[in-house]
C-alpha cells in the first residue's frame, strides 16, 4: 500500500517504535546509570572531595583573617612601596587583636604561618602575647609594640604581613619550588642551604626513572619465559611472581632490611665467601641503593605482569616466519618480536613509574637521609612539622605530575584494558 | 548468603559489645619507652594501679614526636592521650598555644613531707604554668670501649674524624647538636645562645655539623643509639644519661660514657586539653609526682628528682645496689663543662631551626 | 620453550645463558620472602643469622617470636583491628563495586571513560596524597581517629580492584545467557539472581580478595587516618621496624606469607572453577 506519506511504524500498543526505542534505550540508560550512582557517590565523599580540600588548603590563607580581624582591615591602607610604617590606627588594630588571641591561646599559630615565610615571627609573637597582657596603652600604639619588640618598627615586618592579608595565598607553592616572595614583591629562588624541594622532585623522579629501567630490564626476560614455556609451567613459575605481589609490602621491606643491613645477610654472605673483609661491609641501607634495590624488588611484579598479557598473545610463528626468511634470532627479536612488545613495555613502565613516584613507607624505612622521596616530606610536614599548607602544595604537584602520567598511559594502553594477572 | 549474614550480624554484635565493655578506665601516658619508660612503669605506673585496681595505664612511646601530634590531635579535634611526657621547651610551646592546661601547683600537686608547698619544693623547675617537673637528664656521649686506644675525654672529640675515626650517632634534632657544634669549634660554652641567634652563628654550626656529617646516622628513639653502640654499627654516639647508664651497668657492655659537655634538660608532664580522663590524671599527677615517687623513679635509672625534697632520699639501685647519687647528672662531679640549656630560647626558635634542620639532611 | 633441534651451538649457549638469568632473577623475586621464614626463629634478638643457627643447632632457634606476637596487648589489639576494620571495608567495597560493574558493563553507558577514571582514581593517586586529603577531610568532619573513619577509607581505596575484576570478569561474560533465561520466562530478577550472579561470582570473590588485602597490608593511610586505637598489623610493624627491630616483627611477617600462599591457592582454585564453568580448558 503505497502512500503519500511515510509509514510510521509502531510497536504493538499503538506508540511509534522510534519513540518506543527511545525510551527503551533511556531505560536502559537510567538503570545502568543508577547501578553506577551509589559507588559514584561513595567515592565523591570519601575520595574525590577529601583531595578536593586537599587542593583548596594549599592557597588556603584564612588563618590571617580569623586571627587579625582588625589589623588586616587596617593594613589595606597601607601602601606595600610605602617607606613608613603603618599608621597607629593599624597598630591600634595590631595592640587589640593580640590581646584577644593572646588569651585565648590562637595567636601564636599565626606566628607559625608566617614564620614559614620569615624566620623570627614565630618568637616574635610568641614574646608579644606574653607581654601584650600588661600593656598598658597610653598614648602611641606604636611606640608601645616597638618597645616590646624592636621587629614591630621594622618594614619588612609589616610587608610580610600585608603580604599574607589576604583570604588567599600563593606563598606555598612558592616554597613547593623553592622560591619566595621579596619585600619589594619580586620573587626569588631561596638561598642555597634553604633549597630542598625542586632537588627532591628531581630525585624522586630520577630514582623512579632509575626503577623503572631496572624493572624493566629485570621484568622483560622473565616475562619471556613465562609466555613462552608451556601452560602448565608458566602457571607454577608464575607462583614466583604472584606470591612477592601478594606478599605484604612491609613484610618485603623488613625482610630488605635484614639482607642489606651491614650486619644483615648479604654482607655475610659477601663476607663469609671472601669477597669483602670484614670491616668493609657494603653500606646498602639507609641510602639511595636501599631504595633502589627495594623498590625494584617490590615494582617488579607490576612490570612483569602486563608485559606478560601482552606477549602472551603474539604468535609465535611470527618470529618463525621471520626465521624462515633468513632472519638471525637477534633480527628476528629486534625486529619482529620487540615492536610488538613496545606496548606491554610501556603500561608496564608507566605503572611502575606511577607508582614509584608516590611510594612513602619503603623510602621511609631504607633510605636513610639521602633516598627519601617526596612523599616522605609531604608526611613529614602533616606530622611533624605541621605546615598542611606546604604539605597540600606538595600534594598537589605531586598529583598532577600522576595525572599527567595516567592520561599518558590512558592513550597508550586505555583505562580499560587494564588487567590485574 | 545465609551464612553470611550470621556472621555479619555476630560481627557488628561483637563490635558493640567491645565498644562499651570499657567501664574501667583506660589512661593512655605517653612517654619515651624503654628503660625511661620502665622506670615510669615500676616507680608510678604500677603503685598506682595497684591501690586503683578499676585504673590501667597504657604506655604509648611516641614522646620524641609528642609535641607534633599533640598539635595534630587537636587540630583534628580528637585528642586520645591523657599525659604526655614532654621536655621543657615543648612544654612552653604547648602551653603557649593552649594546647595544655594550666597547673595550679600548690593545689593540684602534693606538698613535701615537711609540708613545704609544691611550688616551693619544685622552686625553679618550674618554667611554665602548665609544665609539671619531673626529672632533670642530660644528653650526653657514649662511646664504645673497646675501639680506641686513647680513650676520648671532651665533647668536642666526637668532631675529630682523625683520633677517633668510625661512625658516629646523634640525635635527628637540632639540638643539642647546634651547641655542641659551636663549642667544638671554639665559642665558649656562655656565649653559646649568643651566636645561635645570629645567621653566622647558626651557619658555622652547620658548617661543623658537616664536617663529619658523612659518619652520622641519625637516630629519634633513646633506645636506638644504645642498640647501634651495642651492635659496633657506631662507635661513638649521643644518648640520654640514663639509658647509657641502663646499657653501662645494668647490660653491661663495652661502652664508657663523657659527663663533659652534657646538655642538662628538664623533662616533666603536660596534660593535653581535652584528654578523654582528665579527672582520673590529677589523681594520678598528685601521686606520681610527689616526693617519694621522684626519689623512687632514681632507684631504676638515673635521673634526678627535681623536688629539693627528693633529692637526699636519692639511695640505691633497686636491683643492682649502686649509689645512684654518683650517676645523676647533677651530682658536683659530673656537673664539670655542662651545658645548660636555653628552654625559652629554643621554645622560640625550635620550629624554625628544625625545619633548617630537616633541610640540611636531605641535602 | 623448548631448544629446536636445529639450534646452533652459539643458539644454545644463549639459551642456556638466558635460562640461568631467569633463574637468578626469580630468586631475586623469592629469596627475600623465604629468608624470613628462618629468621623468625632466631633465638637472638638479631636480624641475621648467626653461626649457631648456620649450623642447625637446635637451641639456636626458638619460637619464643611467635609467643609474644600471641601475648603482647599491642599486637593483639592490632590484629583485631586488622580484622575488623578489612572485613567491613571489603564488604562495603564489593558490594558497591560489584553493582558499579554490571552497570558499567551495560553496551550503551554514557561518559564510560570518564566515570571510570573518576572510580578507579582511588588507585592512582599516590597513597600519601590519598592519605593526607582524607586526612585533612576527615579531620573536619570529626572522622579522624575513629574505626569508621577508617574502614570508609579502606573501602574507597579498594573499590577499583573490585571494579576492575568484576568489569573483566562481565567483558566474557555470554549475555546470550540471560536473553536465553528471559526467553524461557525467566524475569528480571530472577535472571540476575540465578544466571548472573553464579557465573560472576568468581570475579566477585577475586574483586573482594584483592579489596580484603588492600586493606589488610594497607598501612599509609591507617596511620594518618586512625589513631594509636585502630592500630593494625602493618601500622604495628611499621612503628616496629622503625624503633627496634625484633624478630617478633619476623615472626608476623611469616604469619603474613602464609596467609599469602594460603590467597594464592585459593585464587588459583576459583580460577580453574571459572575456566570448568565457561567451558574453556588450558591448552
Amino acid at each position: 500500500m503505497a502512500n503519500a506519506e511515510a509509514e510510521v511504524i509502531t510497536t504493538a500498543d499503538g506508540v511509534p517504535l522510534k519513540e518506543s526505542l527511545k525510551k527503551a534505550l533511556w531505560q536502559r540508560k537510567k538503570t545502568a546509570l543508577l547501578l553506577v550512582a551509589p559507588l559514584f557517590l561513595f567515592v565523591l565523599i570519601t575520595f574525590l572531595i577529601p583531595i578536593f580540600d586537599m587542593l583548596i588548603r594549599s592557597v588556603d590563607n584564612s588563618i590571617a583573617g580569623e586571627q587579625f580581624p582588625g589589623v588586616v582591615v587596617e593594613i589595606r591602607n597601607w601602601d606595600l612601596d610605602s617607606t613608613e610604617l603603618p599608621n597607629e590606627a593599624t597598630f591600634q588594630a595590631l595592640v587589640d587583636d593580640f590581646k584577644v588571641g593572646a588569651k585565648e591561646k590562637t595567636i601564636s599559630r599565626l606566628g607559625r604561618r608566617l614564620n614559614y615565610e620569615q624566620s623570627g615571627m614565630s618568637g616574635l609573637f610568641r614574646k608579644t602575647a606574653r607581654k601584650i597582657k600588661k600593656l598598658e596603652v597610653t598614648e602611641s600604639p606604636m611606640a608601645a609594640m616597638i618597645a616590646i619588640d624592636k621587629k614591630w618598627g621594622n618594614i619588612d615586618t609589616w610587608r610580610l604581613i600585608k603580604r599574607e592579608s589576604g583570604k588567599y595565598s600563593s606563598s606555598y607553592y612558592l616554597a613547593a619550588f623553592d622560591a619566595e616572595k621579596n619585600s619589594d614583591g619580586s620573587f626569588s629562588m631561596k638561598s642555597e642551604d634553604r633549597r630542598v624541594y625542586v632537588s627532591l622532585f628531581w630525585r624522586t623522579i630520577r630514582l623512579s626513572f632509575t626503577i623503572t629501567f631496572l624493572t624493566i630490564i629485570l621484568g622483560y626476560p622473565i616475562a619471556y619465559l613465562l609466555s613462552t614455556v608451556k601452560t602448565k609451567t608458566s602457571n607454577m613459575l608464575i607462583i614466583l611472581v604472584l606470591l612477592p605481589f601478594w606478599t605484604s609490602l612491609l613484610v618485603r621491606t623488613s625482610s630488605w632490611i635484614a639482607l642489606l643491613q651491614k650486619e644483615g645477610v648479604i654482607n655475610d654472605i659477601l663476607v663469609g665467601i671472601g669477597l669483602i673483609g670484614d670491616d668493609n661491609r657494603l653500606a646498602m641501607i639507609h641510602n639511595e641503593t636501599g631504595t633502589i634495590i627495594a623498590m625494584t624488588h617490590i615494582l617488579l611484579p607490576f612490570m612483569v605482569l602486563p608485559l606478560f598479557s601482552v606477549m602472551k598473545t603474539i604468535p609465535p610463528s611470527w618470529v618463525r616466519a621471520a626465521r624462515s626468511m633468513g632472519a638471525t634470532p637477534f633480527t628476528a627479536f629486534v625486529r619482529v618480536y620487540l615492536p610488538n612488545t613496545v606496548a606491554g613495555i610501556g603500561a608496564g613502565g608507566i605503572l611502575v613509574f606511577i607508582l614509584a613516584i608516590g611510594y612513602y613507607i619503603t623510602p621511609a624505612l631504607v633510605g636513610g637521609t639521602k633516598g627519601t622521596l617526596i612523599s616522605n616530606f609531604i608526611a613529614y610536614h602533616i606530622s611533624t612539622s605541621l605546615n598542611w599548607g606546604l604539605a597540600a602544595a606538595l600534594g598537589t604537584i605531586l598529583l598532577l605530575l600522576v595525572l599527567a602520567l595516567y592520561i599518558l598511559y590512558d592513550k597508550v594502553v586505555g583505562i580499560n584494558n587494564m588487567k590485574l594477572g | 548468603m545465609k551464612v553470611i549474614l550470621k556472621q555479619t550480624l555476630l560481627a557488628t554484635a561483637a563490635l558493640g559489645l567491645v565498644a562499651t565493655a570499657q567501664a574501667d578506665i583506660t589512661m593512655v601516658v605517653v612517654s619515651w619507652g624503654g628503660a625511661y619508660t620502665k622506670s615510669q612503669q615500676r616507680a608510678y605506673h604500677e603503685p598506682y594501679m595497684a591501690n586503683n585496681p578499676g585504673v590501667t595505664i597504657v604506655n604509648d612511646d611516641s614522646a620524641s614526636e609528642g609535641a607534633s601530634k599533640l598539635r595534630a590531635q587537636v587540630e583534628a579535634g580528637n585528642v586520645t592521650w591523657d599525659l604526655l611526657d614532654a621536655e621543657a621547651p615543648n612544654a612552653i610551646t604547648l602551653c603557649d598555644e593552649g594546647l595544655v592546661e594550666e597547673i595550679d601547683f600548690d593545689k593540684d600537686l602534693a606538698p613535701a613531707p615537711d609540708g613545704t608547698p609544691a611550688s616551693v619544693d619544685f622552686g625553679k623547675s618550674l618554667i611554665s604554668d602548665c609544665f609539671i617537673p619531673q626529672i632533670a637528664y642530660s644528653t650526653t656521649l657514649g662511646y664504645r670501649s673497646d675501639i680506641y686506644d686513647v680513650a676520648p675525654t671532651k665533647m668536642a672529640d666526637v668532631f675529630d674524624l682523625e683520633k677517633f675515626p668510625g661512625k658516629r650517632s646523634l640525635e635527628k634534632r637540632p639540638d643539642p647538636n647546634l651547641e655542641w657544634a659551636l663549642i667544638a669549634d671554639g665559642v665558649d660554652p656562655k656565649d653559646v645562645y649568643k651566636v645561635l641567634d645570629t645567621k653566622e652563628g647558626v651557619d658555622r654550626a652547620f658548617a661543623k655539623l658537616d664536617t663529619i656529617k658523612d659518619q652520622v646516622i641519625w637516630w629519634t628513639k633513646g633506645s636506638q643509639p644504645m642498640q647501634l653502640l651495642a651492635d659496633g654499627e657506631v662507635a661513638f654516639g649521643s644518648a640520654y644519661n640514663g639509658r647509657l647508664f641502663e646499657a653501662i651497668e645494668v647490660n653491661k657492655q663495652p661502652i664508657k660514657m663523657l659527663w663533659d659537655g652534657q646538655a642538662l634538660q628538664l623533662d616533666g608532664w603536660v596534660v593535653p586539653k581535652g584528654a578523654p580522663n582528665k579527672a582520673e590524671v590529677m589523681k594520678y599527677l598528685r601521686f606520681a609526682t610527689d616526693t617519694q615517687r621522684l626519689a623512687d623513679q632514681a632507684k631504676f635509672i638515673s635521673y634526678g628528682p627535681l623536688r629539693a625534697s627528693s633529692a637526699p632520699m636519692v639511695g640505691k639501685h633497686a636491683d643492682l645496689g649502686i649509689e645512684m647519687a654518683s650517676h645523676m647528672p647533677t651530682a658536683p662531679e659530673n656537673m664539670k663543662g655542662a651545658i645548660f640549656y636555653d628552654f625559652e630560647w629554643w621554645a622560640d626558635n625550635k620550629d624554625d631551626l628544625a625545619e633548617r634542620f630537616e633541610s640540611w639532611l636531605a641535602k | 620453550m623448548a631448544l629446536p633441534i636445529h639450534a646452533t651451538l652459539t643458539e644454545r649457549i644463549w639459551h642456556y645463558c638466558f635460562l640461568t638469568i631467569c633463574a637468578l632473577i626469580f630468586a631475586f623475586l623469592i629469596f627475600p620472602i623465604l629468608i624470613i621464614l628462618p629468621l623468625s626463629f632466631n633465638a637472638q634478638p638479631f636480624f641475621s643469622f648467626t653461626s649457631e643457627m648456620l649450623h642447625l643447632q637446635p637451641d639456636a632457634f626458638t619460637t619464643k617470636w611467635y609467643e609474644e606476637f600471641l601475648t603482647s596487648r599491642n599486637w593483639q589489639g592490632a590484629v583485631k583491628n586488622s580484622f575488623i576494620i578489612a572485613f567491613f571495608s571489603t564488604i562495603i567495597s564489593t558490594f558497591l563495586g560489584t553493582l558499579a560493574a554490571l552497570g558499567l558493563s551495560r553496551p550503551d553507558f554514557p561518559f564510560k571513560t570518564t566515570i571510570m577514571g573518576l572510580l578507579i582514581s582511588p588507585m592512582v593517586v599516590p597513597l600519601i596524597i590519598s592519605a593526607a586529603g582524607m586526612f585533612f577531610f576527615y579531620s573536619r568532619v570529626g572522622l579522624q581517629g575513629t574505626h569508621i573513619g577508617v574502614i570508609l577509607a579502606h573501602a574507597a581505596l579498594a573499590t577499583p580492584f573490585v571494579v576492575i575484576t568484576v568489569t573483566a570478569t562481565l567483558t566474557g561474560f555470554d549475555h546470550s545467557l540471560t536473553r536465553a533465561a528471559a526467553s524461557l520466562g525467566s524475569s528480571p530478577t530472577h535472571t540476575f539472581f540465578h544466571v548472573t550472579v553464579p557465573l560472576i561470582i568468581p570475579g566477585v570473590i577475586s574483586g573482594g580478595l584483592f579489596a580484603f588485602i588492600t586493606s589488610f597490608d594497607e598501612v599509609v593511610v591507617v596511620l594518618f587516618v586512625g589513631s594509636y586505637n585502630q592500630r593494625t598489623i602493618p601500622w604495628q610493624m611499621f612503628s616496629g621496624i622503625r624503633e627496634q627491630i625484633s624478630p617478633t616483627i619476623m615472626a608476623v611477617a611469616t604469619i603474613l606469607i602464609m596467609i599469602s600462599v594460603a590467597l594464592l591457592v585459593f585464587l588459583e582454585l576459583m580460577r580453574r572453577r571459572t575456566e570448568r564453568l565457561r567451558g574453556i580448558t588450558p591448552h
